[in-house]
């Protein structure tokens, strides 16, 4: 562990003395620090990459996601082939019927060559990055011939923003009961801080059961999103009051804040403009932690079918179909949806730990 | 119908009789299976508290160590190694494990590991077999349940420690000669760990939360699914007792740890 005064040595040292040396604000200093934080940069690029794809998959997505072909229900991921004279290309597909299933199952036609076209302009007149006149599924096909591919792509539009908007609605809430709680104290402190002892003692993944279940079946897609932000963030403010809360302690009986009151500063100024600026920091670190637990959450919610239901899709919406076993072992490019929860939570959980690090002064 | 269950009563009196008779044991009766809720889930909530005394016991006895040895190998390339492994153990999800795991199991053993009994012991009579045949299954739900705990004790464990030898006393105990593993055995594991066991009452409800989606998949005998069940046919009573019973059980943990660390910790027993 490095003392401060090296840190803030390393700081003068690596900018131009004349206009940085101890001028940095704090949040100047925090993005110093978490600059150098290679696997915090890799995960906040990667992420700001999903995100992009996720808001404009109609146009990065070779297929809308909800085309239908039942004909082509269960396809495999079609391998991506390149040569000089026709550029990208997929191969055709020959069904076969098992005879014993009766299921249709598809082998590559080797006559064919689907090229893929880029920019391709589709039957409705909407332009796709790429995508190709024949049956072109990369990531192959579910139970209704969709193209996986497709739909991962507009599931992450679900899955990823369902995280940010619940956590800003636990932001929200936490913020104002936490600083409610440690700057007035007393039996209002007591009251939440009780309340959220309670809701912390509670297992989440059956609670939030119980209230996805409750979600009446008549709302639309949009409600249900809602509906299921707002189930997730009920439990999980508690954490964040929490530890507001115990940065208001600390702040609140400072000279700082002594002074302000001590000038004639109403509790409201001083809360906006003393406290919780001190708190930010701490604030972004918990909601930047508290997003992969969302996200899980919402794909187990609708992993079981109690969350985002179809034809509003989302990766616990996809994943659903692999549910069981038997399902899997023939069809196994169903458990790909997978990958991209797991990349996703795994670089949310890399930038929070690169930002708590960047935001802690006594960090090496 | 209706007047049968005593759902014609306005909500809040449902619920008045309806928790009356629970704290006096009657909890009602199923619609689904028309029985009473109280002969459906006791041995389901036995093997909930199977599975999660057995996967505590499991992050526990697998953190702990990784989280000393981690520490004192900081920054070298093994603590990377254990680091990045816990970050992919915090992030993913208890149900595709148990997925992923259950194919493996079948592509190698070519039977499927569901639920908690082979075929020939399912609702036999208890005998050794029907045991060892239970811990034959047992290990799959155990392990599965407990890996996301274990990447975050172990980080937690980590840093504890490393904070412990950061202090003056493990420096003198350094400087009078004592060998490597006496300082970080007997003088900084014994500070370092007693956080762990007031993490044990917080890590609960994870667990239990885990298990019950865990068996879900697994098409485990345990709570889970049948709350699942329960609550996609409204069968309320049922579903209202099961959660009530995973929050008791979860009460009582939290007071068990409580007391294991004022019995480990005697400056928390004499304040």
């Amino acid at each position: 562990m490095k003392s401060t005064i090296e840190t803030a040595e390393e700081i003068k040292g690596t900018g131009d003395p004349w206009t940085d040396g101890g001028q940095l604000s704090y949040r100047q200093l925090i993005w110093r620090r978490f600059r150098k934080n290679r696997m915090g940069v890799i995960a906040g690029a990667l992420l700001l990459l999903f995100y992009m794809l996720a808001i404009s998959a109609d146009f990065f997505a070779p297929y809308h996601y909800n085309e239908i072909n039942m004909r082509l229900r269960h396809v495999p991921p079609q391998r991506l082939h390149f040569s000089v004279s026709d550029g990208f290309y997929v191969h055709g597909l020959k069904s076969v019927r098992n005879p014993e299933s009766l299921e249709l199952e598809f082998t590559k036609d080797m006559e064919q060559r689907h090229p893929v076209e880029f920019l391709f302009k589709d039957a409705d007149g909407r332009r796709h990055l790429f995508s190709s006149a024949g049956p072109m599924f990369l990531l192959g096909t579910d139970r209704m011939g969709r193209d996986l591919f497709s739909r991962i792509m507009y599931g992450a539009r679900v899955s990823m923003t369902i995280g940010l908007v619940g956590v800003f609605l636990s932001i929200v809430l936490g913020s104002i009961l936490g600083t409610v709680s440690g700057y007035w104290g007393g039996w209002v402190d007591n009251l939440i801080q009780r309340i959220i002892e309670i809701l912390s003692a509670f297992p989440d993944i059956p609670l939030w059961m119980a209230l996805g279940a409750a979600l009446p079946p008549g709302w639309s897609s949009i409600q249900i999103y809602f509906g299921i932000t707002i189930i997730l963030s009920i439990i999980r403010w508690g954490g964040l009051a929490r530890q507001v809360r115990g940065k208001v302690l600390a702040y609140r009986e400072s000279d700082f804040v002594m002074a302000a009151r001590a000038a004639g500063a109403g509790h409201w100024h001083i809360i906006t403009k003393h406290l919780l600026p001190g708190c930010y920091s701490h604030i972004i670190v918990i909601a930047t932690l508290a997003i992969p637990g969302m996200i899980l959450g919402e794909t187990a919610l609708s992993f079981l079918g109690l969350g985002i239901r179809p034809p509003m899709t989302s990766w616990g919406v996809l994943l659903e179909e692999a549910q069981r076993v038997t399902v899997l072992l023939h069809y196994p490019w169903l458990i790909f949806p997978a990958v991209p929860v797991l990349v996703v939570v795994i670089a949310f959980n890399f930038l929070g730990d690169a930002l708590r690090d960047a935001a802690d002064p006594y960090s090496d | 119908m209706r007047e049968r269950y005593g759902l014609n009563a306005p909500l809040w009196k449902r619920y008045l009789i309806w928790i009356s008779g629970f704290v006096r044991g009657n909890f009602g009766e199923s619609f689904e299976y028309k029985r009473e809720v109280d002969e459906l889930i006791w041995d389901r909530i036995a093997f909930t508290l199977i599975i999660s005394v057995g996967s505590l016991i499991f992050t526990y006895v697998i953190a702990i160590p990784l989280g000393i040895y981690s520490a004192t190998h900081q920054y070298k390339w093994s603590d990377h190694f254990l680091t990045f492994l816990s970050f992919v153990g915090m992030s993913i999800p208890a149900f595709l494990l148990a997925l992923s795991l259950m194919v493996f199991a079948f592509d190698i053993f070519g039977v499927p590991l569901f639920g908690l009994f082979s075929a020939y012991y399912e609702g036999a009579p208890w005998t050794w077999g029907k045991l060892g045949d239970l811990f034959k299954h047992l290990w799959i739900p155990v392990i599965v349940v407990g890996i996301n705990g274990t990447a975050s004790l172990m980080r937690i464990m980590r840093g504890n420690l490393l904070d412990v030898l950061g202090q003056p006393f493990v420096q003198t105990a350094r400087a009078k000669g004592l060998k490597e593993i006496v300082v970080v055995g007997k003088h900084a594991v014994r500070i370092a760990i007693n956080p762990l066991i007031s993490i044990l009452g917080m890590s609960l409800p994870g667990i239990l939360s885990g298990s019950a989606i865990v068996s879900i998949v697994l098409g485990l005998p345990t709570v889970g699914p049948i709350l699942l069940r329960s609550l996609l046919n409204e069968d309320i009573y049922l579903a209202g007792t099961l959660i009530m019973m995973l929050s008791l059980l979860l009460v009582i943990g939290n007071l068990l740890a409580d007391i294991a660390l004022a019995w480990v910790d005697p400056r928390i027993r004499y304040e």
